[in-house]
């Protein structure tokens, strides 16, 4: 079965840079009310304007290996670059995962976030690869606003 | 004699009246549905029926006095009878709904409104307030809990539950402090639609008239699956839907005790359900008519009929006999796989035919999808019944449901293709 790639099943065994840490900007709690899955994001960023960055994604997720293991990518691939960055991976991630299969993603762009495309030929997946990058681009939102 | 679960020959026969399960799934596995618990299948002689009525039949019932709208009106009046003896009751106790939940709401803002004057109703029996208690259990779906809590909001009234066990039955330690003369309503299910469980309905009932609360029952999952005869329940109120039970989707039933139907203030309004209409005020038509505003479901009321008629000549007490035996080799099966954790009572004689069960450090979207992969169709994740989950400390669950056409075979498939769970999840198990 193509959905379950060793980079994923490593990514949910291990998620990277899991566990909620301090100091943080915005924590939100995102669920996906059809299976419950749950995960709680916190978002520490540095500098405004082009020269924001996201010094740290924390995070706390519970729910299944496709949802832990995006999560996990996400920290991975967004933490220390810039918020400019961050907000083109979060669109091209989106992108791949509601394209059904059309867009096989940017490895440039969304490094190991590729292992999540078969994801997209089965819809009632999505929600769960997309929970934790919804909960980051809401929590990143939030850190500007209390920043402004 | 006890009755007997369908032979392998009668199964065959059985299983080519459901075109459905005939269809292959994700790369040409013959499809396994074990989530009847969530929607049935529909044999043709239910899509005949409803077929039937929109090619020769259809017409807004209840309307017109030309020839089809008598031929409506009368097969719509017929399958109301049909479907009230198939639960032990007459016809003129029998409202039609979309689906059970609305039949739940109905009764739910029966109260709402009679609290508030409106509605139609007479009598105090349909009134909420500070001080009154609905009463409903830890273990309900969505369906019998989210209606209650919001007619407790809007009139004051206090919502108290009974918790559950953690084997998944109700625990009725403290029910004399939970059921008492301030509860108005006590709100269970008959059988979980997560765990199976059988509740005791005649006990409970018992206990709630003694303190003068009217029960309403979720019968979703216990009346497509064994014989339920309202006078027998002594309930007050029954819920249960079409879908579940090889009918159309679009229809469910709220049966009541005639005098309650009388009494209770009505839910939605509009044509169909008045008696005399004026600028100022409107008068409402005698039950069942006053609950049913607008164009009736008549072709889901001639399928859901239908059903009645092909579950009846399959005989429920063979249709449970079935699905206790599935019931059983499938609980056998998951106690030889100490990976697994069967939720609920582990008594066959307390469970309906569904079993939920979680893979521990695997969640269930994951099982779900290896079981799909091999073309095993059940379902995975709270069930609409999260705090169930809850207090059996389970995120999610995966739920295998039985229906009359469910196999052997089938709880077979699902066990081999549950085997290829720990391989491919890295878990570390005794095999």
């Amino acid at each position: 079965m193509d959905l379950y790639q060793e980079l994923i099943l490593e990514h949910s065994k291990r998620p990277v840079n899991a566990g909620l840490r301090d100091p943080f900007d915005a924590e939100v709690h995102h669920v996906n009310p059809t299976c419950g899955d749950e995960v709680t994001l916190r978002v520490h960023v540095s500098g405004t304007g082009g020269d924001a960055v996201v010094d740290d994604i924390s995070y706390d997720a519970m729910g299944c290996s496709i949802s832990v293991a995006s999560a996990s990518i996400l920290a991975e691939e967004v933490t220390g670059g810039s918020v400019a960055h961050a907000r083109e991976t979060v669109e091209a991630m989106r992108s791949m995962l509601t394209s059904k299969g059309e867009d096989p993603g940017d490895e440039e762009q969304i490094g190991d976030g590729v292992a999540l495309s078969g994801v997209a030929r089965y819809p009632a997946r999505v929600k769960c690869a997309l929970l934790s990058w919804m909960a980051f681009t809401d929590a990143l939102h939030q850190a500007e606003g209390a920043q402004a | 004699m006890s009755a007997a679960p369908f032979s392998d020959e009668e199964l065959t026969r059985l299983r080519a009246d459901f075109p459905i399960l005939a269809r292959t799934v994700r790369g040409g596995h013959p499809l396994v549905y074990l989530d009847s618990g969530a929607t049935s299948h529909k044999p043709r002689q239910v899509l005949d029926a409803e077929r039937g009525f929109y090619e020769r039949t259809n017409a807004a019932v209840h309307r017109g006095a030309h020839q089809l709208s008598e031929e409506g009106t009368d097969a719509y009046e017929s399958a109301r009878d049909t479907i009230a003896r198939f639960v032990g009751a007459r016809a003129d106790e029998v409202v039609f709904t979309r689906n059970a939940t609305e039949a739940i709401n109905l009764v739910a803002y029966a109260f709402t409104n009679g609290t508030h004057g409106g509605g139609g109703g007479h009598g105090d029996r349909f009134t909420l307030g500070p001080g009154d208690e609905v009463l409903v259990t830890e273990m309900e779906h969505h369906a019998n809990l989210i209606p209650w809590q919001e007619a407790c909001r809007r009139t004051g009234a206090t919502l108290r539950w009974v918790p559950v066990t953690p084997d998944g039955r109700l625990d009725l330690t403290d029910l004399d402090t939970l059921l008492t003369e301030r509860t108005k309503v006590f709100a269970f299910t008959h059988v979980s639609n997560v765990l199976g469980t059988l509740n005791p309905v005649r006990a409970l009932t018992e206990r709630a008239h003694a303190v003068g609360a009217l029960v309403v029952l979720d019968a979703c999952q216990s009346v497509p699956h064994l014989p339920v005869d309202v006078d027998d329940l002594g309930v007050d109120f029954l819920a249960f839907s079409g879908h579940k039970m090889f009918g159309p989707l679009g229809i469910g039933v709220l049966w009541a005790r005639p005098a309650l139907l009388d009494e209770m203030p009505v839910f939605l309004t509009g044509g169909s359900m008045i008696e005399t209409v004026t600028m100022e005020g409107s008068t409402y038509a005698p039950a069942p008519q006053k609950f049913e505003a607008g164009v009736p479901v008549a072709a889901q009321a001639v399928g859901l009929a239908a059903a009645c008629d092909y579950v009846s000549a399959l005989g429920l007490d063979r249709v449970h006999a079935h699905e206790q035996a599935l019931t059983r080799r499938l609980l056998e099966g998951l106690a030889q796989r100490p990976w697994v954790r069967v939720l609920g009572p582990d008594d066959l004689r307390e469970r309906g035919g569904a079993v939920a069960f979680v893979v521990d450090g695997v969640h269930a979207h994951d099982v779900g999808q290896v079981l799909d992969d091999s073309g095993v169709a059940v379902r995975v994740g709270h069930h609409c019944a999260w705090p169930l989950h809850r207090a059996l400390k389970a995120q999610a669950s995966t739920r295998a449901s039985f229906a009359a056409y469910s196999t052997p075979a089938e709880v077979d498939a699902l066990l081999a293709a549950l085997d290829r769970v720990p391989a491919m999840f890295g878990l570390e198990v005794a095999v």
